[in-house]
């Protein structure tokens, strides 16, 4: 250690300029990407499994009586995939990195800079949120070139869709990582929420086929408005009025998540 | 209040911290830290150090009274106190897989007018590890890693929690004199320790904290001189405390005894240690073991934790 100090005050020559929100969170991220990088696991589930899981739901979806309910293989199999991507590459990655920061006191040495709560958690949520944006764009195109599919004929909504899927699934992640107290338990906590949306939310089994009041409370799932405006994107057949309810129902989520992390999200270890 | 000038940087009063569990950690202190001045909060585990600099860091809100950093509050006005506010937490707060050099340029990153990441290792001696990954780094390294990003954007106050634990004795001196060198140059320090030492040694003024209060407060030399000097001897063999010259007039204020040990304090060391003396010379007795000690920090800490315990106690029979 030197001992003194070399740079005498005023010398800002070679000093940055004060920072900007963008730049603070751009030098999060930056360091988020280095960090998923260097996770073998977590790339893993996050750029394997959304790969992997909608070839299953092909196959299954081949066997299901699709055509009654005026659906095609396409139209299933495509959202599905983008389902995976929201809850493998965004939604349980960050629950593990949320946990994982907070336990390593990161959030808390953050929380003493210029960075803003909400800029702490949007800067480490960045590098997931766009491996999901990517990977969801492959996945649609995979689709329509592999499934035969026509191009969206209501690309907005797609869009609108896949944007709140993401945020809803960060916010989401943020208030999982609320009540997970352990590196260890993030890999369970995230489990019901991947459970209920592939089951629930018109990722493995339409909700056509569903009975129709069973049916109706689906709708009601976080994911399952982000379903159903990406399929809608791609048919051009959700009617306005579907298509307004599954928007305001997929932002009421998102708006509940972010005051429940406002609320109870946690930034250092229980003592 | 301004914050140009040798006004106070940091003032701190009637400040209580309550945690969710009803423990009270802090309760009512009251302060204040002058520019270019290197403040230590001193005192034992559990007495509330950091929970108070981790107010004064806006970590947190109050759960009474009043905490102003350079005239702002910084727990409502973040945006005004941070950029001017360098950080240094008890322990940890680095992605472990990151190298030195990576986390330093993400803190750059996010620090307004920061000095190059390099520039910052370099003044803790860092420089060669920069490209080792966080975790492998040992606990003195990493708290000159933290040291150094507290330091990125020369901030102009600094707040240093527990800054040399986990340091061998050349590093904790090498952060002495950086931090001093930072003090020589304008920068306010507040900082908390457990080494008796590193307050006598580091700190212009200093307040020793017993269970969330501050038991005493001055220049290091202030607290030293406000607590008694120390005699302890054996008393030889058939001998007993009575046989001594009546202890009030050798000026004891206090005396215990443990055994054939005896300890006495007072105020007026050269008189009692005088009379004691010309008293074993008289009796012709030699007094084994004998230590006699102006009081020094470390006594006074004993002293004012016994005090302030003794003090509790009475508060709660009453």
């Amino acid at each position: 250690m030197s001992g003194t100090v070399t740079t005498p005050k005023g010398t800002r020559g070679t000093r940055t300029a004060a920072t900007t929100p963008l730049g603070r969170m751009g030098a999060l991220a930056r360091a988020e990407v280095t960090l998923l990088g260097r996770s073998k696991g977590t790339l893993f589930a996050a750029l394997f499994v959304p790969l992997v899981l909608p070839v299953s739901v092909r196959s299954a979806a081949g066997e299901m009586d699709l055509e009654e309910a005026g659906l095609t293989i396409g139209a299933v199999v495509l959202p599905a995939a983008i389902g995976f991507s929201l809850l493998f590459a965004v939604y349980s990655a960050l629950v593990g990195v949320f946990v994982a920061r907070r336990e390593e006191l990161v959030l808390k040495r953050l929380r003493t800079g210029e960075l803003r709560d909400a800029e702490i958690l949007a800067g480490s949520a960045l590098p997931a949120a766009a491996t999901g944006l990517v990977q969801s764009l492959l996945l649609a195109a995979g689709c329509v070139v592999l499934l035969d599919m026509a191009a969206p004929s209501a690309v907005h909504l797609a869009v609108l869709g896949l944007l709140v899927g993401l945020v809803m699934c960060t916010a989401l992640a943020a208030v999982t990582a609320s009540f997970t107290r352990t590196t260890e338990s993030a890999q369970v906590t995230p489990m019901p929420l991947l459970l209920v949306s592939m089951l629930g939310s018109g990722m493995t089994v339409p909700l056509e086929l569903f009975p129709d009041r069973l049916a109706s409370f689906c709708e009601l799932l976080p994911l399952t408005p982000v379903m159903t405006l990406v399929r809608g994107g791609f048919t051009g057949d959700l009617p306005a009025g579907e298509a307004l309810g599954a928007a305001a129902t997929a932002v009421a989520w998102t708006l509940l998540a972010v005051f429940a992390v406002q609320r109870w999200f946690r930034w250092e270890p229980r003592r | 209040m301004q914050a140009n000038g040798h006004e106070h940087v940091i003032e701190v009063t009637g400040l209580r911290r309550v945690y969710g569990d009803g423990f009270e950690a802090v309760r009512g202190i009251d302060f204040s830290v002058r520019q270019g001045e290197i403040f230590a909060l001193l005192g034992t585990n559990g007495a509330g150090k950091t929970s108070t600099v981790e107010l004064l860091e806006g970590l947190a809100a109050p759960a009474g009274g009043r905490v102003r950093v350079l005239g702002h509050d910084p727990y409502t006005e973040r945006a005004a106190v941070r950029p001017r506010t360098g950080v240094m937490l008890q322990e940890g707060g680095f992605p472990s897989e990151l190298t030195v050099a990576e986390t330093a340029r993400m803190w750059a990153g996010c620090v307004s007018g920061a000095r190059p990441p390099r520039e910052a290792l370099a003044l803790v001696g860092l420089e060669k590890k920069a490209d080792v990954r966080v975790k492998q780094l040992s606990g003195g390294e990493r708290r000159r890693l933290d040291l150094a990003l507290a330091l990125l954007g020369d901030p102009e106050v600094l707040f240093l929690d527990e800054p040399t634990t986990g340091l061998d004795a050349e590093g904790r001196r090498d952060t002495w004199e950086l931090v001093s060198a930072l003090r020589d140059r304008g920068t306010t320090v507040l900082l908390t320790t457990h080494y008796l030492e590193e307050a006598e040694n580091l700190s212009d003024r200093l307040a020793i904290l017993h269970e969330g209060r501050i038991a005493a407060t001055g220049t290091p030399a202030e607290v030293t001189a406000a607590q008694p000097s120390r005699i302890t001897f054996e008393l030889p063999e058939g001998y007993f405390l009575g046989d001594l010259p009546p202890l009030d007039e050798l000026g004891v204020c206090e005396h215990e005894v443990d055994g054939r040990l005896v300890r006495l304090r007072t105020r007026e060391l050269q008189r009692a240690a005088t009379r004691l003396l010309v008293w074993a010379e008289t009796a012709g007795v030699e007094l084994s073991g004998l230590d006699v000690r102006s009081a020094s920090l470390e006594e006074a800490f004993l002293g004012i934790a016994r005090e302030a315990s003794a003090t509790g106690e009475r508060e709660y029979a009453a």
